[in-house]
């Protein structure tokens, strides 16, 4: 069977390879988060029976309170905000994504829990409010603080591993839905054929041949 | 693919579990088959699945039992699944290599324990289903060469095989034409050529890797995998590679090689081979000769025992599977368990040794994007072609590389303090590391794809007090005694880790401007992974030409049982630094073919 009719095989029927990268790019797709706020599809096939049930019981539980999430909405979109290429991580869904991932591993929980309560005690002791009520310019000051891990003062070091925690789940959200993805500009997981680094890559690297024998 | 037909073949939808009569014990029953199979095969995996190819193929009538679910790739794989079609991103929550991964089971299964001993480690990663662990591996398809099989000359250790590279040469040679594997002709000493697709090219980062490698003196060739880079020919019930990059969720089109689409599934299409799948094996059943006669099983789909009949017995459910089985299936004739006359049973154990490197690449930073999906296995890897006597361990490892613009997952970026302070931003000045907003943004951007990884894949020496043997005291949820495991890395491994990571750090130098960590020490034995972390675990039911000191003969046929066979792994006397699985199809072609002619010749 060659590679037309692997694609036949599919289901992708006899489509030329450059209608199928379009099929397969991420907005053609139907979206789980367009219908599910964390991601899980009908399409069970494949998956074992206890991994369904699992996440059935882990959507069903709520672990974050209404006031956690709303701090967590807030800090996602400060770390990954909406611009000129793409949107923010709550457009994104990110949210909803940490509310999953942390009842799915629960190493994250207390760190996540307690974090967040050090960054409304420190924004309580500064400001008066918490880190949701506290002004935009407050709560930009605050973030400021426990955002570069180098020139954070020591007394800011558990707001540090927090939000270098709360920075990777962020970042994990974003860039693995279908806005992150497109903003990365990811163009595989579609069927194609691999011929090697594109020749103006290679050439913009000075490397000579496909095979990286010979480099100017 | 007309894949629905062979499912509903009489085959397989006929309630598997047929009983003649039932012989009751108390609430418990245990149901007796009267249908005697020419052959019983025990897995599915690369060896039984070869075996049983072989055998429904020629004409014999093949009960196959499996004792996780039918798989078939076409229909149950995840593969061209978006991470966002995971809730948790493909992290590897449920299965150790993530969510999209085709692996049913993992380092531990719940109800299926085993245990260690004097404190020692061993990790055992199990895939209960049809393939076995054929539907996820890596498809780096390497030949043993002829120092792997006969080394003791060279360095005075361990065993030499009973055969050598030229009994089996046209095995691999088979192998590669029914299966078909991908690589380049390199006329390497102990390295052997096979009969090649042509390979995928490299990526971006793995010409650098390439390049450092190069200039540090560390030999890099075309990878060698069994992924179909063109149509296989002569087959087509198998499609091209379209590459995606995905074998490790197995492949839809049967692009790649596991044993549940390639070997079981038309091996089934014969109409001579059944398979009974949740079919947990308990013991082989021997008569007053010491005959196998057949197995005993029971069903996780009814939770009944069941015995089944057939002239041979064949084992292919992994090395520690397989002894596991032998061991606890002691009669009179064979008080320390089945073909163990010998007590080399669970013996001489022993996993690739392991040890990795990876960092990123500044120069790529802000690359051009396309598809560099490539293939699922590997594109290049560095073998070993160097002298061990100059060395402080004996026997060598190959280097496996990678990286490119792979598709996101959990876990994407992190770390990503570590990574923006140390390079300049855009306008060329030193930035505070960390950070947030639209500034941190754009590095996920610009740090995307330039990583690169490298692992270290070794052999180890088998040895005899490495071991797993059956635990007196803990048995699994179906009351089948469970493995202990005895497993201690000596200095050799150690310091071939020392030697990986040296190597490691040196390519990295000389790949230009890469950014990277130190190597890895002394307190961590340089990396080197626990055993079993590899999954390349041989060597439990050895072959040998003395029954005293080897269970099986070369052809691995029990001495101590002529209608026993063991198929997968647990054969090897040695391995070399080669992934098992192409000399596992190898050796169960030989066997399977073996079992023929005695069968001519009425000796099976």
């Amino acid at each position: 069977m060659n590679r037309r009719e692997s694609l036949k095989a599919l289901g992708i029927g006899t489509l030329s390879a450059g209608v199928l990268l379009e099929a397969c790019k991420p907005n053609n797709n139907k979206l789980a988060e367009d219908t599910k706020d964390t991601g899980v599809t009908a399409d069970n096939a494949g998956r074992q029976p206890f991994e369904v049930e699992r996440d059935k019981k882990l959507n069903a539980d709520k672990f974050f309170t209404d006031h956690e999430m709303a701090t967590i909405t807030l800090l996602g979109d400060i770390i990954i905000p909406k611009d000129a290429r793409s949107g923010s991580a709550s457009d994104a869904k990110v949210p909803a994504f940490i509310e999953f991932i942390v009842k799915d591993m629960p190493d994250h929980q207390t760190p996540m829990r307690g974090g967040l309560r050090w960054l409304d005690l420190q924004c309580l002791n500064r400001y008066g409010k918490t880190f949701v009520d506290a002004a935009s310019s407050q709560q930009i000051e605050m973030v400021t603080e426990i955002a570069y891990p180098k020139k954070a003062k020591p007394e800011m070091a558990q707001g540090v591993s927090f939000f270098n925690r709360m920075r990777d789940l962020t970042a994990s959200g974003f860039y693995t839905s279908k806005i992150g993805i497109e903003d990365l500009g990811y163009a595989g997981n579609a069927p194609g054929k691999w011929d090697g680094v594109p020749a103006e890559v290679l050439k913009q690297y000075n490397i000579k041949d496909a095979w990286g024998d010979k480099w100017d | 693919m007309e894949n629905s037909e062979w499912l509903s073949s009489p085959a397989i939808t006929h309630s598997p579990h047929t009983a003649l009569y039932s012989l009751t014990m108390n609430d418990i029953q245990i149901k007796k088959s009267s249908t005697v199979y020419d052959a019983i095969i025990v897995g599915s995996g690369a060896g039984g699945g070869m075996a049983g190819y072989v055998l429904a193929h020629a004409g014999l009538k093949v009960l196959m039992l499996e004792a996780g679910p039918f798989f078939d790739p076409a229909k149950d794989s995840m593969q061209l699944k978006w991470p966002y079609e995971s809730a948790r991103r493909g992290a590897g929550t449920t299965r150790y290599f993530g969510d999209f991964d085709a692996a049913y089971g993992g380092w531990e299964i719940d109800g299926e324990p085993y245990t260690t001993k004097d404190n020692t480690e061993f990790h055992w990663f199990r895939s209960r289903m049809l393939g076995g662990r054929t539907n996820h591996w890596g498809r780096i398809s390497l030949r043993m060469g002829p120092d792997d099989f006969k080394g003791h000359h060279i360095d005075g250790l361990t065993d030499d095989w009973p055969i050598s590279y030229e009994d089996v040469k046209p095995f691999y040679d088979k192998v590669d034409r029914l299966i078909g594997v991908y690589g380049t002709v390199e006329n390497l000493p102990n390295e052997p050529d096979g009969i090649f697709l042509p390979p995928p090219k490299p990526r971006l980062n793995e010409l650098y890797i390439k390049k450092g490698a190069a200039k540090a003196g560390v030999k890099v060739i075309a990878g060698r995998g069994s992924v179909l880079t063109e149509a296989l020919p002569g087959n087509k019930d198998r499609g091209a590679c379209f590459f995606c990059g995905q074998c490790g969720r197995s492949c839809k089109v049967y692009g790649d090689f596991s044993s549940s689409s390639c070997l079981v599934i038309p091996a089934i299409k014969t109409g001579n081979l059944k398979v009974i799948p949740n079919a947990m094996v308990r013991e082989v059943l021997t008569d007053a000769d010491g005959l196998a006669t057949g197995v005993s099983y029971i069903s996780k789909d009814d939770m009944q025992e069941y015995q089944v009949k057939g002239g041979m017995v064949i084992l292919g459910a992994s090395a520690g599977e397989s002894a596991r089985l032998l061991l606890n299936s002691k009669s009179s004739r064979h008080p320390n368990g089945l073909a163990n006359s010998s007590g080399v049973v669970g013996r001489y154990l022993h996993d690739s040794t392991g040890s990795s490197a990876g960092g990123w690449l500044p120069e790529l930073m802000d690359r051009k994007r396309y598809n560099e999906d490539g293939v699922g296995s590997v594109h290049i890897y560095g073998p070993w072609v160097y002298d061990n006597k100059k060395l402080n361990f004996p026997r060598g490892y190959h280097i496996e590389f990678g990286g490119g613009l792979h598709m996101p997952g959990y876990g994407f970026s992190g770390g990503i303090q570590n990574m923006n302070g140390v390079v300049p931003g855009k306008d060329g000045k030193m930035k505070e590391a960390g950070g947030f907003g639209a500034d941190l943004k754009n590095d996920y951007r610009r740090f995307y794809g330039t990583g690169f990884g490298m692992a270290g894949r070794g052999t180890a020496i088998a040895r005899y007090d490495n071991y797993c043997e059956i635990d007196p005291n803990v048995v699994d949820k179906f009351g089948i005694p469970v493995l202990r495991f005895h497993y201690k890395w000596s200095d050799y491994e150690i310091n071939q880790a020392k030697h990986m990571q040296d190597t490691f750090q040196e390519i990295m130098h000389n790949m230009g401007g890469a950014i990277y960590g130190p190597p890895a020490g002394k307190e961590t034995s340089y990396g080197l992974e626990a055993p079993g972390m590899i999954i390349h675990e041989v060597g439990t039911v050895r072959m040998g030409d003395d029954p005293k000191k080897s269970a099986l003969n070369k052809y691995c046929q029990a001495h101590d049982c002529k209608n026993l066979f063991v198929v997968d792994a647990a054969p090897f006397v040695q391995q070399g630094d080669k992934n098992a699985t192409w000399t596992i199809l190898a050796l169960s072609m030989r066997t399977a073919e073996y079992i023929l002619s005695q069968r001519k010749k009425t000796n099976v």
